[in-house]
């Protein structure tokens, strides 16, 4: 589904990813876990084409996106839901996801809209709520929502358990799965590894813009180095 | 509590005596070849002292009196009413549109000539806020040089009319159209560009065109301006005494009437009052079109509506071009009514003169700016008696706006977009 080869990506002259190499299959839930700067962001954003890969190829779907527009490439059938939420904060729930939808036809969007309540009833409960006056949860599902909106085959997230309480974590990590089971792809940035590691197929390690471990999640998670740098012993 | 105030009010005591007295109270006299200094009489000395107590004095009570006026936004009968439901507000709003867009079409039949010419003024002044509220208010850039556009289409129709001898319907649609290439070619370099840095670009992309048109004056005739700018006709009828042009007849000979300057007068004001409300509803139109919604989600946030594949050039571009276009619009009725342009017509004052109405108005509401559109046109006319304060009074009525309603005078209420559901 997405392959990333040997990715260089440079913000001028520092490079902030040294050769990165991931694989992310169709139907999967794959983590990326890794400490403060070590290029996480960086490789989703590298993915998006903002800033575009310095050497290496990013390949979604067999196709070359590595130096694509990022408007082109956030249209073909991938959807990225942003650290720190990212939803408009003037504009309701409802016109959110409209945003969301904003290349799809009107039947489709009320398709995708009735699902992503069904999804999050609370959003339904907000629907005409400006969006900048929720809770940090209800923003949450509304930017997942969002990304939905355009009926990804592969949704990306970006530490979206990032200053939430648990138990919305818990919400939220539930509705991945879910998203699994619907056939959609899901490559999951986090910091939060017990959960992000649980949840996954496969995880990724990265540290200081090198992929350090790669293996299942479930090894990952006994794996002694990975418990006691991320999980604490 | 008290020291502070006291410390302060005596500050600003001093600063009002060391700002006035060397305006009010020192005169230049010339004598001969040599200028002197000379002591105002004492009235004026006295004024100067009595304004420095009176800042004094305002300053020392400042927390008392400023509470006294906190109390004031109560006399407002409306402050306490409940907000209506959206659609009956929606309704009520475009009921009200379309009443004053019927009595301005009547209106210029029973008043003066002044008043009508004003009128046409207030109108042009629409079209420019209009426009220049997709790109500020809607879109969210800020734009200070948004008077080049209006140049670009007031000049378009001079020159077009001084060589080519084109007519005003013709240059219409050419200026509006030259006018949304300049804003293309000026939203390229600043695509990058965010707020403070977009403004000086823009303000200085202002100064060049105002610049470029008062130096290049083998085309423009420089600082001198070009004359002589045709008024429009109305389906080949002039409006003049006498037909200037071969083939046209004359308005007051086609229907048996007897001349009157003010037929032109009041035709340039249907024109531009046409145009103004065509102006508002294209405008609306792409309110409600999904460019609307991209203008403004890239206004809250661009990272996020770049992340849902919207293209950030595309977006911010066609804000550009469509806010330029109502420019050149206005500029082209602008030329036609004055019948006389020079580049003094296209300071950074009247960029700064629109923008204020955006802001006074609402940002991205419609009503809202049309009605500060007549405000700030109307308000220095009606403040002529005051001569020399005019424009104090002003900047004064300026800053208390923003004081007590810092969102506008009709803030914009976002129109809801409802899907029809099909059962």
């Amino acid at each position: 589904m997405l392959i990333l080869e040997d990715v260089h990506t440079h913000y001028g002259k520092i490079e902030a990813l040294h050769g990165v190499s991931v694989e992310v299959n169709k139907g999967e839930i794959v983590s990326l876990i890794g400490a403060n700067g070590a290029g996480k962001t960086t490789l989703l954003m590298t993915v998006c084409g903002t800033p575009q890969a310095s050497a290496g190829r990013v390949l979604l779907e067999g196709r070359d996106i590595t130096h694509e527009a990022t408007s082109n490439i956030m249209r073909s059938g991938i959807a990225i839901v942003p650290e720190g939420r990212r939803v408009f904060p003037g504009l309701t729930v409802e016109e959110n996801l409209h945003m969301g939808g904003f290349f799809n036809t009107k039947a489709e969007i009320r398709k995708s809209q009735d699902h992503v309540y069904e999804l999050f009833p609370r959003l339904k409960e907000r629907e005409q709520q400006r969006a900048g006056t929720m809770s940090g949860g209800e923003q949450q599902m509304l930017a997942i929502g969002r990304a939905l909106m355009s009926k990804p085959r592969m949704i990306i997230l970006d530490e979206p358990s990032l200053g939430l309480a648990p138990i919305i974590i818990q919400q939220i990590f539930e509705i991945i799965g879910q998203l699994r089971e619907e056939g959609i792809t899901v490559f999951l940035v986090e910091q939060n590894a017990h959960q992000a590691l649980s949840l996954a197929d496969r995880g990724y390690v990265l540290e200081t813009g090198r992929i350090r471990l790669h293996d299942t999640g479930t090894n990952l998670l006994a794996n002694p180095e990975v418990r006691e740098a991320y999980l604490g012993g | 509590m008290a020291t502070p105030n006291f410390k302060h009010a005596l500050f600003c005591a001093i600063v009002t005596i060391v700002i006035a007295y060397p305006i009010l109270g020192l005169n230049l006299v010339a004598e001969s070849t040599r200028v002197i200094v000379e002591g105002a009489d004492t009235t004026t000395v006295i004024s100067v002292f009595a304004a420095a107590l009176v800042v004094f004095l305002f300053q020392l009570f400042r927390d008392r009196i400023m509470a006294s006026l906190g109390g004031l936004p109560k006399l407002n009968p409306f402050a306490d009413r409940e907000h209506m439901p959206e659609s009956k507000r929606a309704r009520l709003e475009s009921w009200v549109l379309t009443g004053i867009v019927v009595l301005a079409l009547f209106w210029p039949f029973f008043v003066s000539r002044g008043s009508v010419d004003l009128a046409t003024l207030v109108l042009i002044y629409i079209m420019l806020a209009l426009g220049l509220n997709v790109v500020v208010g809607l879109a969210g850039l800020l734009d200070l040089g948004y008077v080049a556009f209006y140049a670009v289409g007031a000049y378009t129709f001079a020159l077009l009319s001084q060589y080519a001898g084109v007519s005003f319907w013709m240059a219409l649609p050419i200026g509006a159209c030259l006018a949304a290439l300049f804003g293309l070619v000026l939203g390229f370099p600043v695509l990058r560009l965010r707020g403070d840095y977009l403004a000086i670009v823009t303000l200085g992309f202002g100064e060049i065109i105002r610049i470029l048109l008062n130096n290049w004056t083998a085309l423009t005739g420089g600082p001198n301006g070009i004359g002589g700018i045709p008024d429009p006709t109305l389906f080949g009828m002039e409006f003049g005494r006498r037909v200037k042009e071969e083939g046209n007849t004359s308005f007051h000979d086609t229907f048996g009437i007897a001349y009157s300057s003010e037929h032109k007068v009041i035709f340039l004001y249907l024109i531009a009052l046409i145009l103004a409300v065509i102006t508002a509803l294209i405008i609306r139109r792409f309110m409600r079109m999904p460019v609307g919604r991209a203008w403004e989600a890239l206004r809250e946030d661009e990272i996020a509506a770049r992340s849902l594949g919207l293209s950030r050039t595309a977006v911010k571009l066609s804000a550009f071009t469509i806010g330029a276009f109502f420019a050149g619009f206005a500029g082209t009725v602008f030329a036609s009514k004055q019948g006389f342009i020079s580049p003094e017509s296209f300071v950074f004052l009247e960029s700064a003169i629109i923008l204020a109405i955006v802001v006074l108005g609402g940002m991205g509401s419609q009503l809202g700016v049309v009605l500060a559109a007549i405000a700030v046109t109307i308000l220095p006319e009606l403040a002529r008696e005051f001569s020399d304060f005019r424009m104090l009074v002003f900047g004064a009525a300026m800053v208390l706006m923003m004081v007590w309603r810092p969102q506008g005078l009709m803030p914009m209420r976002r129109t809801h977009i409802q899907l029809r559901r099909q059962e």
